[in-house]
């Protein structure tokens, strides 16, 4: 399980439109295993259609997706999670009236039965062992009877990512985790994707420019779909073309 | 709640956010068994139970797609009608007895069912409605122009059904009360197979489509083929009302077909609480003793069952029973 030659997913060339709207174009990267790499850049750069080619939402118009060496251009949405690629999302995208439980449950379940009329939901236990480890690991055991969307607005994003995690994925994509967090939020959040960190390929979409820094260990920088910058934090923080049309221009994210 | 929650660990127990909890959701096949039986002893007439039997079943059926898993049909006379109709024609053209030609009713519908929701499952919203609608016109107007094997206008005559034999038993169906115990065999089997489906994975997969479509979705579940899946279930269950309808009137009038139809069934699901077991039942109740009621003091009886339902859309959004249950399940 360490870092083989092979990357984990490997990108290729590319682009996605909208009509005439060049939404991306000519990205290429490679992610290794057992990396955080954070995506980037300004409003409309790109990033939302990146992340949603990458998980299957969109398909992309041209180039090549490969993940363990399997193409998924033209796979369905929702064969991604059973191949091992799991997301959350930028606004928070829960099964609101069910139980805290029953939303981690029923991701666990989507990978192991679906058509299934014959058995008793409950006869598949280790489905809620593995729902209750899930949200263990976020910090929400405690609160697995409570309706979904009476949780806090924190709580539901954590929530987003058990229901992520429970899948067991190799492949984690994080839309703006810390999306609408306040700051003690955010510094649970980012010691939770820390943890998370050490096991797992983590890709995430971020603004908040201090806790990406701090976590990643490759950021891309997206601008007018293009792929401008690839490196290091430390790398790309000193790039004068990221400097130019990103960090620049507001002061607050840097 | 909180003391019931020491008593069993929470993984033990059916995760049920709306709809029946704890006593009612475990007990509820035998406890609607028990209410069909004695509902032709408390209701001012025989013929108003059987049919709340048979709309009661076709708006339980209609649930699984709407309350369920989240889809407003507006096509499901189709189901019911076409049901009721080639349970009708296999007596009446093939001379198929009573019991496969029910079969064959049921088939039937849930061959439509797979058609018809294979061509609306895709849209959203009121495009599903519309489409749903629009190809339950296309079977009603196929009905009303082949009237050579339908009766066309006049409905489907010459298959009644005067005596049953079942094991051994020869049920007399001239005979209300027979009739009535005999086709509610059926709806307790429909119904303690929709228990079954909810209860099921595929039940919690309906829930989740229903909840979130884009998460349901991204967690692995294929949303179009759980829709499909459910709504053949709902049509095949939509047909079992209809086999029942075509045995009880020994008619099948063209109006079964009719979309009128298909908005009665929308009516008795809200009325009585979309999404809950029971909800159905009590609509269909509800409904048509409105109806029983009203219309023996006027002709214009739809006009007050229509501002019954306004009323209840406005304020009793749940319907009767999911208002009850809500009530019961305040926190």
């Amino acid at each position: 399980m360490t870092t083989q030659t092979t990357a984990l997913m490997q990108v290729e060339n590319v682009g996605r439109t909208f009509g005439g709207f060049v939404a991306l174009a000519e990205v290429s990267a490679s992610f290794e295993r057992n990396k955080v790499t954070a995506v980037i850049g300004p409003n409309g750069a790109g990033k939302s259609t990146f992340f949603n080619v990458l998980s299957g939402v969109l398909p992309p118009s041209t180039g090549s997706i490969r993940f363990k060496g399997q193409e998924l251009a033209g796979t369905k949405q929702h064969r991604f999670a059973h191949l091992g690629i799991a997301r959350s999302y930028q606004i928070t995208n829960l099964f609101p009236k069910l139980s805290v439980q029953e939303n981690v449950r029923v991701a666990a379940q989507a990978l192991r039965t679906r058509y299934n009329l014959v058995m008793n939901r409950s006869a598949y236990p280790e489905l809620v062992e593995k729902a209750d480890a899930a949200l263990a690991h976020v910090g929400l055991h405690a609160k697995r009877e409570r309706v979904a969307s009476d949780l806090a607005h924190g709580e539901q994003r954590a929530l987003e990512i058990a229901i992520a995690l429970v899948a067991d994925p190799e492949l984690l994509l994080l839309d703006e985790p810390t999306a609408g967090m306040g700051p003690e939020e955010t510094k649970e959040m980012v010691a939770l994707l820390e943890r998370l960190a050490t096991e797992r390929t983590i890709l995430l979409v971020e603004h908040k420019m201090k806790m990406i820094l701090g976590l990643s260990d490759r950021i891309l920088v997206l601008h007018h779909g293009r792929l401008i910058a690839d490196g290091t934090p430390q790398a790309v923080q000193t790039d004068p073309e990221v400097r130019r049309v990103y960090l620049g221009q507001n002061d607050g994210y840097a | 709640m909180s003391s019931t929650s020491h008593a069993a660990p929470a993984a033990l127990r059916p995760p049920q956010a709306v709809g029946e909890a704890g006593f009612l959701s475990r007990w509820r096949v035998p406890l609607s068994i028990a209410v069909l039986c004695v509902l032709p002893w408390v209701l001012p007439s025989q013929a108003l139970a059987v049919n709340v039997l048979i709309y009661g079943l076709f708006a339980v059926g209609y649930n699984l797609l709407f309350g369920y898993t989240g889809l407003l049909s507006f096509g499901h006379a189709a189901f019911f009608g076409g049901g009721a109709y080639i349970t009708g024609m296999a007596i009446a053209h093939f001379g198929l007895g009573w019991f496969p030609a029910m079969l064959v009713g049921v088939a039937g519908s849930s061959v439509l069912a797979a058609v018809i929701g294979a061509l609306s499952i895709r849209t959203r919203g009121i495009y599903f409605c519309m489409v749903t609608l629009a190809l339950s016109q296309l079977v009603y107007y196929t009905a009303l122009q082949a009237s050579n094997w339908t009766g066309g206008e006049n409905g489907l005559r010459g298959f009644t059904v005067a005596k049953a034999d079942v094991l051994g038993f020869t049920v007399n169906l001239l005979d209300p009360m027979q009739k009535y115990y005999f086709l509610m065999v059926f709806a307790a089997l429909a119904l303690w197979f929709v228990s079954r489906v909810l209860n099921s994975p595929f039940g919690a997969a309906i829930e989740a489509v229903r909840e979130n479509e884009t998460r349901a979705r991204a967690c692995g579940y294929d949303v179009e083929r759980t829709k499909l899946l459910s709504f053949i279930l709902s049509g095949a269950l939509c047909g079992v009302a209809g086999t029942m309808s075509a045995i009880h009137l020994s008619i099948v009038p063209l109006d079964a077909l009719h979309y009128h139809t298909s908005s009665i069934v929308v009516m008795m699901t809200m009325l009585g609480g979309a999404g809950s077991f029971f909800g159905p039942f009590v609509g269909a109740l509800v409904f048509l003793l409105i109806e029983d009621v009203a219309s023996l003091w006027t002709s214009h009886w739809q006009l007050i069952v229509g501002v019954v339902f306004i009323l209840f859309v406005l304020f009793l959004p749940k319907g009767i029973w999911g208002t009850l249950i809500a009530w019961r399940n305040r926190p």
